[in-house]
C-alpha cells in the first residue's frame, strides 16, 4: 500500500501550560507498514514530540495503549487504522482523572481491583509442586483469567462513572468472578461477603458497555451474573 | 473525620431479588388483567367496578400495586445512589421517596376497597 496521509483530532491537556484541555487537528502522513492505530500515534509523536501516551507491548497483551477511539474504549494496537472514520477523535478514557494527553490516572481502578483480593486464598499447607485442578475445573476459568485490566470496561461503565469510589466496576468484578469460580480457592464466603453491598456490586445495571468494548472479547456482565447466581443459591 | 470510604452494607441481594419477582408478578398480572378487561361484558362503569368487586381481582390488584411501589423503590432508590453524592440529601430523598409510596398503597387500598 502506498503512503497515505491520515487526519486526527486529539484531546491535548498538559496541565503545566493550559488552563483547559483542548482537541487538537493535526494530521500524519503513513508508511506503508503502518497497520494499526498505535503505529500512527506513535508516527505523530515524531511530528509532534510533546504528544503523551502510554504504550508497550504494542500487540494487546499489557493494556498499556487503551483510549477511547471515536467514541469507543478500545486498544490502540489492535485498532485496524483503515477501518476508523476520519478524523480520528482520540481521547483518555472516560472518567478518569487526566495527568497529560491521553494518559489517564488508574489509581482508582487499581484500588478497586485490589479490594476484591485478586489473588488465590488456600490455607492448606502448599504442595510439593502445584495444586491440581480437574479438566472441567479449570474449564470454568477460561473467559475470566485473560483480563489484560487495560480499564476500557470499567471506564465506560456509566455506574463505574457516578461511583468510582464505591463500585467495584465490571473489571474488578470479572476478576472477583475468576477466584469465586476457582475451586481451589478457599474463600469463596468472604469474597461473597465483600461484594454483597448495594454499591460494590449492585450498582451493575447490565447494560453491557463492558461487554461492547472488551478488547479481548470477555463478558464482564456474564461473570456479574455468576456472582448474583452464587449469592442466590448461597442466600435462597 | 476520617477521609475512608466505607463499603460492605451487606444488604442488596434481597432488593435485587425483589426487583425480578416483582416485575414478573406484574408481567403475569398485566396479561390477566388484560384479558379480563377485553373480555367483559361492555365497556361500563358497571362491568368495571363489577370486576374489581371480585374478592381474587382486589387481592391480585392489590398486589400488584404493592409490586409496583416496591419495585418502584428500588428503582428510584438507584437513581438517588447513583447521582445524588452528598449522603444528607440521599438519605431526604430516600425518606421522601418511601413516604410516598406507602402513602400511594394506603391510597390504592382505599381505592380498591371502596369498590
Amino acid at each position: 500500500m502506498s503512503k497515505r496521509t491520515v487526519q486526527f483530532k486529539i484531546y491535548r491537556y498538559d496541565p503545566d501550560k493550559d488552563a483547559q484541555p483542548y482537541m487538537q487537528d493535526i494530521s500524519v502522513e503513513l508508511e506503508a507498514s503502518d497497520k494499526k492505530l498505535l503505529d500512527a500515534i506513535v508516527r505523530l509523536k515524531t511530528k509532534d514530540d510533546s504528544l503523551s501516551f502510554r504504550r508497550s507491548c504494542r500487540e494487546g497483551v499489557c493494556g498499556s495503549d487503551a483510549m477511547n477511539i471515536n467514541g469507543k474504549n478500545g486498544l490502540a494496537c489492535l485498532t485496524d487504522i483503515d477501518k476508523l472514520a476520519q478524523p480520528i477523535t482520540l481521547r483518555p478514557l472516560p472518567g478518569l482523572p487526566v495527568i497529560r494527553d491521553l494518559i489517564v490516572d488508574m489509581t482508582q481502578f487499581f484500588k478497586q481491583y485490589h479490594s476484591i483480593k485478586p489473588y488465590l486464598v488456600n490455607n492448606d499447607p502448599a504442595p510439593e509442586r502445584e495444586r491440581l485442578q480437574t479438566p472441567e475445573d479449570r474449564e470454568e476459568l477460561n473467559g475470566l483469567y485473560e483480563c489484560i485490566l487495560c480499564a476500557c470496561c470499567s471506564t465506560s461503565c456509566p455506574s463505574f462513572w457516578w461511583n468510582p469510589d464505591k463500585f467495584v466496576g465490571p473489571a474488578g468484578l470479572l476478576a472477583a468472578y475468576r477466584f469465586l469460580a476457582d475451586t481451589r480457592d478457599q474463600a469463596t464466603n468472604e469474597r461473597l461477603d465483600n461484594l454483597e453491598d448495594p454499591y460494590r456490586l449492585f450498582r451493575c445495571h447490565t447494560i453491557m458497555n463492558c461487554v461492547d468494548v472488551c478488547p479481548k472479547s470477555l463478558n464482564p456482565t456474564r461473570a456479574i451474573g455468576k456472582i448474583k447466581d452464587m449469592m442466590v443459591r448461597r442466600a435462597v | 473525620m476520617v477521609n475512608r470510604h466505607v463499603v460492605g452494607a451487606h444488604y442488596g441481594l434481597r432488593d435485587w431479588i425483589a426487583q425480578r419477582a416483582t416485575a414478573l408478578f406484574m408481567a403475569i398480572y398485566t396479561v390477566v388483567f388484560g384479558i379480563c378487561a377485553l373480555t367483559l361484558p361492555e365497556l361500563s362503569y358497571e362491568a368495571w367496578s363489577g370486576l374489581f368487586s371480585n374478592g381474587l381481582m382486589k387481592f391480585a390488584t392489590f398486589l400488584f400495586f404493592l409490586s409496583l411501589f416496591f419495585h418502584a423503590w428500588i428503582g428510584i432508590r438507584d437513581i438517588w445512589m447513583d447521582y445524588v453524592k452528598p449522603t444528607g440529601l440521599r438519605l431526604v430523598l430516600h425518606l421522601i421517596t418511601i413516604f410516598l409510596l406507602v402513602g400511594y398503597a394506603g391510597w390504592a387500598a382505599q381505592i380498591l376497597w371502596r369498590l
